[in-house]
């Protein structure tokens, strides 16, 4: 039961957690938790093995078709997130057949030509992609109620709640699949794929279907961020942000479930609220890059690991307690 | 015995170098088939074309009068040849359990979205069972939970053939399954086997500990530089001419 209360106490704190910000701190909350699924969704990937530098322009897929599917076709804008999302993960099939014909750093340099041969589309045709100046004008979500809310999308904190319960419900999608046979099979296939091929799995169908989920999601990701920003172009989507979300993982740590959401909450916290306060923000990547070395030096099973010794420390403490008595 | 597993004409070549010769030889049903040889015969590379890791460059592998050569190891293993690896390959960072039930996907085959609404009890359940009575059966199942790289050699090589049971093979490859073993776990693991042939299933074994394959094997195909040598019963293949002197060298220049 205390671990129910635990997470009652969780989304307590969540719910109320806007109501102390100020207006630009409730704007940077949206921006995290749409970045909490992204990262999540990368680390999916990361269960069988590969890194792909190709993750945020897939978001970016998932926000351009959300913002082409409205603007063009007037599709209801929760529809077109959806619709985004699976445009994303259909992209990243097809890219699957020639990047999955490489592994390991071959597939990370391929990757990031598949990103940007994307992105220089979105760049070169400007029907109907609007060229370097992006998409503007972008639907933003309409509002509604559900009785006791007024969702209001020109407030952050109406879209804080939006966003949150969609990610939350992509969340744990995501950890039913990484806790079903199906993750088995993904960690299975990250360790020893010539073992797994000789118990009948199907090693390059798995590695696209775990491509294939994780665009998914971080197309949803991007079809939230299209929508709440109302401008999107191709330079939101570089290899900049990838960057960040290598950071976040590795800083995080990709062992667990929640190992990358933590380095992108903790991070996000640092960069916004410490380095702000100080005049810093400017040298965010000095920062990143520094507490990423700093990380893979002194904390190289990442942030997680701390969380790790900490429950274990409780684990040991009570359980003493009952040895003397033998 | 009817013909289950044959070899047929098999001839693989690595550029200039032919590893393997027109081989040819027949697995009969519930049988333990050994393939022998000296070092660098081309065993492993027979072994390898069987079970799908190599495309053979010319010859075929019929599997119940079904081509099955030059398929890809996954399609080779769901019709029921299921291969082991010489040395300990495992899942290392995972438990034993897990690793059994790496081995059940073929019979249990995972839904992703059964998994995520949570309707594949059922299959999870017996995925479970299966794994379970597979670690009971090769004696893995009092280090059920513990993680496969601290597992000591001997129950690693179990581990690998429980792998291996797990999926409800036809026919088990087992490469080199007695390396590294004191006697006594040769032994134990000679029990197994032949538990795994009362089971049905067809072994095929290549082993150069000569002792442990003439103790159990029902057939011996041997071959030296890539050709087929002799074939029999162990008791011919000990006191054939041709497998004394591709074993120990020449006679005629000893004498």
């Amino acid at each position: 039961m205390p671990k129910f209360l635990i997470w009652v106490a969780v989304l307590a704190a969540l719910i109320a957690l806007p109501h102390g910000l100020s207006f630009s701190q409730q704007e940077i909350l949206v921006f995290l938790t749409i970045n909490v699924l992204l990262v999540a969704s990368y680390r999916l990937l990361t269960l069988t093995g590969e890194w792909s530098l190709a993750h945020v322009v897939i978001m970016g897929v998932g926000a351009y078709s959300s913002a082409l599917l409205t603007k063009k076709l007037g599709v209801y804008v929760p529809v077109s997130m959806l619709l985004g999302g699976v445009v994303a993960a259909l992209i990243a099939v097809l890219l699957s057949f020639p990047l999955f014909r490489m592994k390991g750093f071959y597939f990370l340099i391929g990757s990031f030509a598949a990103g940007e041969i994307i992105r220089l589309l979105w760049k070169r045709f400007r029907d109907p992609f609007g060229g370097a100046k992006g998409i503007k004008g972008i639907d933003p979500m309409p509002d509604f109620s559900i009785g006791f809310y007024q969702f209001d999308f020109f407030e952050p904190t109406s879209y804080y709640y939006f966003a949150g319960v969609i990610v939350a419900f992509c969340l744990w999608i995501l950890w039913r699949i990484e806790k079903s046979p199906v993750g088995l099979t993904f960690h299975a296939v990250h360790w020893q794929d010539k073992l797994a091929q000789a118990s009948g799995v199907n090693v390059r169908a798995y590695r696209t279907l775990a491509f294939a989920i994780a665009s998914g999601f971080a197309g949803i990701s991007g079809a939230l961020l299209a929508h709440y920003v109302g401008t999107i172009n191709p330079n939101a989507f570089d290899i900049d942000l990838m960057v960040f979300v290598l950071t976040w993982a590795i800083v995080g740590g990709t062992a667990t479930f929640y190992g990358p959401i933590l380095g992108c909450v903790v991070l996000t916290v640092l960069n916004e609220i410490v380095l702000r306060e100080l005049g810093l923000e400017q040298m965010r990547p000095l920062v990143y890059g520094a507490i990423m070395i700093l990380s893979i030096l002194f904390l190289p099973n990442g942030l997680e690991s701390i969380v790790q010794k900490l429950t274990k420390r409780r684990a040991a403490k009570s359980a003493p307690e009952r040895s003397p008595a033998e | 015995m009817t013909d289950f597993l044959e070899v047929k004409d098999l001839t693989m070549r690595f550029g200039g170098l032919t590893a393997v010769d027109s081989l040819s030889f027949k697995v009969a049903h519930g049988s333990i088939h050994g393939l022998i040889g000296p070092n660098g015969a081309g065993k492993t590379t027979t072994f390898n074309m069987i079970s799908g890791f190599y495309k053979p460059t010319e010859g075929q592998v019929l599997l119940r009068g079904e081509d099955i050569s030059g398929l890809q190891m996954h399609e080779v293993a769901r019709r029921g040849v299921v291969r082991t690896f010489q040395h300990s390959t495992l899942f290392a960072e995972l438990t034993v359990l897990e690793n059994a039930l790496v081995g059940t996907h073929m019979p249990f085959r995972p839904n992703i979205f059964a998994a995520i609404i949570g309707w594949d009890r059922e299959d999870r359940s017996g995925a479970e069972a299966r794994a379970k009575e597979a670690l009971e059966f090769f004696g893995l199942d009092h280090v059920m939970q513990e993680r496969v790289g601290d597992l000591s050699h001997g129950h690693q090589r179990a581990l690998g053939m429980a792998v291996a049971y797990a999926s409800h093979p036809d026919v088990i490859l087992l490469d080199e399954p007695f390396t590294g073993m004191n006697p006594e776990e040769t032994r134990q693991m000679m029990d197994l086997m032949e538990r795994l042939k009362a089971d049905g299933i067809t072994i095929l074994i290549v082993e150069h500990d000569m002792q442990a394959i003439m103790g159990l094997c029902d057939t011996i195909t041997c071959m030296s530089f890539g050709k087929f040598l002799a074939e029999g019963g162990p008791q011919e293949i000990r006191n054939h001419p041709a497998v004394i002197e591709a074993y120990l060298g020449g006679a005629r220049h000893v004498a």
